[in-house]
């Protein structure tokens, strides 16, 4: 007679049997930590590993549209179509391109000489053109029919050459800029307004897509102008050290824009405060010569004439992002496509080029578990992002060598400059050498 | 009149403050004085309501400053109507020379009034030249940008909204997917047969929703009228409800399962009771269902009668039969059997054969009473080691059968309470979990660090009252270096980790600082500074895991075993004895970690040298440095634990040297850093919550910039914070 020992597990059935076999299979968890440990550990390697393939997988040039003849000067959004995009080059011709099948839909002679600035109108119905023969025209979006000549719908000659344009966001008003700030009503010849303050000439005109009666300009005399259209003054203009190239309103913040200045660096100025830019973002080697924001208003991109373009958060001082190709010469122009996913460049050596917004992100369709593993792997990049190793790959970006030269020795000079204040404030008498900010010094006056 | 006059030279720009106040005042006074007068003369002022009348002027005088800008010298001829009543202000002057006097002109006029006239005429002052064009553009441009300024002003609240929004998702003002009401998309759809003009009509005369899935004026204002306090208690009775529900499925379920014999002879008993009863009432109402019933009665009973069920005829009665000599057990089991075969093979007692009723009755309170409890004896006699049969099972059972007995109620409440606890049980199980966890680490923060993190940064980067914004980007780092490959990046840790090797101090200098202020500023950072060995690895720690005991040990045997395996392990490692190599090796750390005594004695150095001689005592304790007191280690009071208090560099390189940015101590930073976001450590709901992406964007949508509606929105969201619609949406998880 021995007793016999039997080991069972006893379980409940109502923990592992579904009720229906449409239910989702039951997965048991035990969410005790000591049944988890390391967690900070395990959540460092994930976070490292995660850092790392976003650099792998980092490949931000998708396309490159060719056909114009000569540098691509100005572009345009279309305002209610995703897929198209209008493109004027220096020996005034005009190429609607359609995005998604990367070719050109339509050709057409524009102007004589540059085309210097393209704005599509915010029905989408046609768009507008100024080039250097002092003309505007207003063109249809639809080609033209089988025998039917490639002609403007109007033309408005002007006095003077026109160096920009833009149009208002709901009324039929456009705006151009030149030896002066003009409003248009589209049914009439004559400018509505036109606005002087001294200014032999401007660069760029753009109209706040918010408050969409103000507008601002940048002026030749190294000044940006704010106007309100319903005034008959110009508002308040900042004077700056340099010349800023263009300018571009946030589209989700009404008061702040930013603009690209010759001094390598963008200003993002509140419009109530010009006495000193909110953030001064400098990580150009060369003049800035285009800026767009994405239109969700968190970042801005921003084209350089040191052949880069740059991705800046709104309110970073540095750049979180570089692009650059072997061939890209110049960049001129620059857009930030309205879904915020591309960013389109356009360069001197003719070619327009079709970047990823976000380097690494996967586009088209993802399924519900990447997106999910993407979002946890966003979060723990940001989480671990002090760490040394995590930043250091993070923040890792090749360039080539000229420009990494030149950043070298900016980053020197400006060191230099930064040590002779320094020494020059310790031996002199205190208080007689004030403190000058970055956002301070590049701001000459304020005129009311 | 003459005030009339004055209105106007307030118009003019750059006049005195003082002038245009006072005339302010007469306006108000003229006003009054209009009413004052008779409606015909008024009349006639209105006809002239811009020129002075003539006369008056002349008499009043060219030089007076009240009477306008230029003073002209030509006189102005005479001129005078025909006219019913004399106007007050055709009043002449007694005699030659003599000048009207501003009192006389208004002798309806206050005494106030009279007095500011005066002092007007005091006052010698003249008009101030206009200003010159550029001044006064300058004034217009200053102007229109206060106004401007704001009018944009009003976007603060929205922009600073959307800067602290937990998630902001784009394009802003996104219309609901789905499939929308024909009504919706057809524009200018109308009613036009006349099928469908009627049903318009009766639907509109009965205020009932037109379009589909909007609701009726009276369930909306219903709807409106839920207060916050309604929505709970519905709430709460919609708990209830359920809660019930699933309690009687629960009940059924168990009821479902008992098997004891006893229980369930009651059972039926009672249900055949209940069947019986109904029966009788069937028989009054209806009888033909009852016939049909008897009927299927009295085929059950056929069926009993003929199968040899319950007959003991079968195998087991067979066996038992052979036991029941010495059995008493199965004879009862065998007289159990019988019992019911009767049972089920007596006639049906119904209104129809009503004279059997009663003794059938008496018969079963006999049977009832005499019926022993046999079945759990017999069975619980078999196996006490078995754990089957040991199992709750028979406890249940026997919990049941009191209960049956117990009144009903009781049940009801214990049974909620028994509902509530189960659901309850998950939540408690992970509560637990967290408390262990924050047992172990003190002060774990789990999601409200990280949001502590996030409003930090937010407080930070939100201050746009100076309209500074707070850069917390740092630059690229730059490189020829390019990364195509995970090997790369491997790679490119080398060469940082060579690189951090001599790393570059580069001072930040604010430029706001004085002097004074980066001194305590550094003292201040000195002092912030991480302990390395805190940011990430923490003390090791002895992770115990529980396993969990499966079987029943029982009985000396075990214990017999367990002493086995020990002299097992004893006898294997007899040699060896663990404690005392540890603490030699312990002996050995701590000697080598201890400073030793340095001999600088030179043996020959000014004395005689060579093969056998030694320095002098003298000059040995001379030159020899006496060793710094050792270091207390940190493992010294700890005997069966070597603690290593060298720094080790290949973890160094993972570890954060200098407090980030927006945290302002380290146990802030350390706290977000060591809550884990992974669904290994989180439920799926905290996790979704967790890791929700800053911005959400469609695929292939247009993102329009901001347009005046978000302006009205972030209005109405400050006016109504808490609508009972929004409340809804945010707890209709936790309802259902």
């Amino acid at each position: 007679f021995s007793k016999m020992k039997v080991k069972v597990l006893s379980r409940n059935p109502d923990d592992y049997v579904r009720e229906t076999k449409y239910d989702i299979q039951r997965v048991p968890r035990n969410y005790d930590p000591s049944l988890h440990p390391f967690e900070v550990n395990r959540e460092y390697a994930r976070a490292l590993n995660a850092t790392k393939l976003e650099r792998v997988f980092a490949k931000p040039f998708l396309a490159s549209l060719d056909g114009h003849r000569d540098g691509v000067n100005c572009m345009a959004k279309h305002s209610t179509n995703l897929s198209s995009l209008l493109s004027g080059s220096c020996d005034g011709e005009l190429k609607i391109w359609n995005l998604t099948k990367r070719e050109c839909v339509r050709t057409l002679q524009a102007h004589e000489g540059f085309v210097r600035g393209i704005v599509v109108r915010f029905c989408g119905t046609s768009f507008f053109t100024v080039g250097d023969d002092k003309t505007i025209k207003q063109w249809k979006m639809q080609s033209p029919g089988y025998g039917e000549e490639e002609e403007p719908l109007n033309t408005i000659l002007g006095k003077t050459v026109f160096t920009g344009l833009d149009h208002h966001r709901r009324e039929g008003v456009f705006a151009t800029c030149g030896q002066q700030v003009d409003i248009w009503d589209e049914q009439r010849s004559s400018p509505v307004r036109s606005f002087t303050w001294g200014v032999d000439s401007f660069s760029s005109v753009r109209f706040n897509p918010v408050e969409t009666e103000l507008l601002a300009s940048c002026a030749s005399d190294r000044s940006i102008v704010l106007y309100d259209m319903r005034e008959a003054t110009p508002l308040k203009k900042v004077v700056m050290t340099m010349r800023s190239n263009t300018l571009c309103w946030n589209p989700m913040e009404a008061y702040y824009f930013t603009c690209a200045n010759e001094d390598y660096s963008l200003y993002t100025y509140d419009m109530r405060n010009l006495e000193q830019p909110v953030v001064v973002h400098m990580d150009h080697v060369s003049a800035v010569l285009d800026v767009d924001f994405s239109p969700t208003g968190k970042e801005f991109v921003s084209a350089s004439f040191d052949k880069t373009i740059r991705i800046f958060p709104k309110d970073g001082g540095h750049s979180r992002e570089v692009y650059h190709t072997k061939r890209m010469q110049h960049v001129i122009c620059i857009k930030w496509s309205a879904d915020n996913k591309y960013i389109l460049s356009g360069s001197d050596e003719m070619n327009i080029r079709l970047w990823k917004a976000n380097a690494s992100e996967k586009l088209g369709v993802v399924s519900y578990c990447a997106e999910k593993a993407a979002n946890y792997n966003q979060k723990l990049k940001e989480k671990y992002q002090h760490h040394p190793q995590v930043k250091r790959i993070a923040r890792h970006r090749h360039l080539p060598k000229n420009i990494y030269h030149q950043a070298k020795e900016l980053r020197v000079m400006r060191e230099a400059r930064r040590r002779k204040e320094k020494n020059v404030r310790k031996h002199s008498k205190p208080g007689s050498v004030p403190v000058v900010t970055e956002r301070e010094k590049h701001v000459v006056t304020v005129v009311k | 009149m003459k005030l009339k006059k004055s209105k106007k030279i307030k118009k003019r720009p750059g006049i005195n403050d003082e002038t245009s106040a006072v005339s302010d005042e007469m306006q108000e006074e003229d006003s009054e004085d209009i009413a004052a007068v008779p409606d015909a003369i008024r009349y006639d002022e209105d006809e002239g309501e811009e020129d002075l009348n003539p006369e008056l002027k002349e008499q009043v005088g060219p030089g007076h400053r009240l009477l306008g800008r230029g003073h002209r010298s030509t006189r102005l001829e005479e001129r005078s109507e025909a006219a019913l009543l004399v106007s007050e202000f055709g009043a002449n002057a007694e005699g030659d020379g003599a000048k009207i006097e501003l009192s006389d002109l208004l002798p309806t006029a206050s005494k106030k009034a009279q007095k500011q006239i005066e002092t007007l005429k005091k006052s010698n002052r003249t008009l101030d030249t206009p200003l010159s064009r550029q001044e006064t553009e300058r004034i217009h441009r200053d102007v229109a940008f206060q106004k401007v300024a704001t009018e944009v002003s009003q976007w603060k609240s929205v922009i600073q909204q959307n800067q602290q929004a937990e998630q902001l998702v784009f394009p802003l003002n996104q219309e609901p997917s789905g499939p929308k009401p024909i009504e919706h998309v057809v524009a200018g759809w109308k009613a036009q047969t006349p099928l469908e003009q009627e049903i318009f009509a009766v639907l509109n005369a009965n205020k009932q929703p037109i379009n589909n899935p909007i609701l009726t004026p009276a369930e909306e204002e219903s709807i409106k009228a839920m207060s916050l306090e309604e929505a709970k208690i519905r709430r709460a009775e919609l708990q209830k409800a359920r809660a019930l529900q699933s309690y009687y499925e629960a009940k059924a379920r168990r009821d479902r399962k008992i098997k004891s014999k006893k229980y369930r002879k009651v059972h039926n008993k009672a249900k055949r009771k209940e069947m019986l009863k109904q029966f009788d009432e069937m028989v009054k109402t209806n009888p033909e269902g009852a016939l049909e019933e008897l009927k299927k009665l009295e085929m059950g009973r056929m069926q009993e009668r003929m199968s040899l069920k319950h007959q003991n005829s079968g195998k087991w009665a067979k066996s038992k039969a052979i036991m029941a000599k010495y059995d008493e057990d199965a004879r009862k089991a065998m007289q159990q059997q019988l019992e019911i075969n009767k049972e089920l093979t007596q006639k049906v007692a119904t209104a129809l054969n009503n004279d059997e009723e009663d003794e059938d009755d008496e018969e079963e309170a006999d049977t009832e009473e005499v019926l022993p409890d046999f079945v759990n004896d017999v069975e619980k006699a078999g196996d006490a080691s078995n754990p089957w049969m040991r199992g709750k099972l028979t406890e249940e059972e026997q919990e049941k059968e009191q209960e049956s007995k117990m009144a009903e109620e009781v049940i009801l409440l214990e049974d909620e309470e028994e509902m509530e606890e189960e659901v309850n049980e998950e939540e408690k199980l992970l509560r637990e979990f967290e408390n262990r966890r924050k047992q172990q680490e003190e002060d774990i923060v789990d999601e409200t660090a990280l949001s502590e993190f996030t409003s930090i940064i937010r407080g930070l980067t939100q201050k746009p009252e100076v309209e500074t914004i707070v850069d917390n980007s740092t630059p690229l780092e730059e490189g020829l270096t390019r990364i195509q490959t995970l090997e790369d990046t491997e790679k490119l840790q080398e060469t940082d980790i060579s690189e951090t090797a001599e790393p570059e101090v580069v001072e930040i200098v604010q430029a706001d600082e004085t002097a004074k202020e980066t001194s305590t500023k550094k003292a201040k950072k000195r002092k912030r500074n991480i302990e390395l060995k805190e940011v990430i690895t923490k003390e090791s720690r002895v992770v115990t895991v529980p396993l969990k005991v499966t079987t029943e040990e029982v009985g000396e045997e075990d214990m017999e075993d367990e002493m086995d395996q020990r002299g097992l392990i004893k006898e294997a490692f007899a040699g060896d004895d663990v404690i005392s190599d540890f603490l030699k090796e312990k002996r050995k750390k701590e000697d080598a970690g201890k400073p030793k005594a340095i001999d600088l004695t030179l043996p020959g150095w000014g004395e005689w040298g060579g093969k056998g001689l030694k320095p002098s005592r003298k000059k040995r304790q001379r030159f020899r440095t006496k060793p710094a007191q050792a270091v207390v280690r940190k493992d010294a009071k700890l005997p069966e634990v070597i603690m290593s208090e060298q720094r080790d560099k290949s973890i160094t390189l993972h570890q954060v040297s200098s407090l980030p940015f927006p945290f302002e101590n380290y146990a802030q930073f350390e706290s977000t850093i060591r809550c884990p976001l992974g669904r290994t450590w989180n439920s799926e709901k905290t996790v979704k919550k967790v890791t929700l992406p800053r911005v959400v964007t469609q695929l292939g949508a247009i993102i329009e910039p901001m347009g005046r509606e978000e302006l009205k929105k972030s209005q109405q969201q400050k006016a109504e914070p808490h609508t009972w619609k929004k409340w809804m949406e945010n707890n209709i998880g936790d309802i259902i």
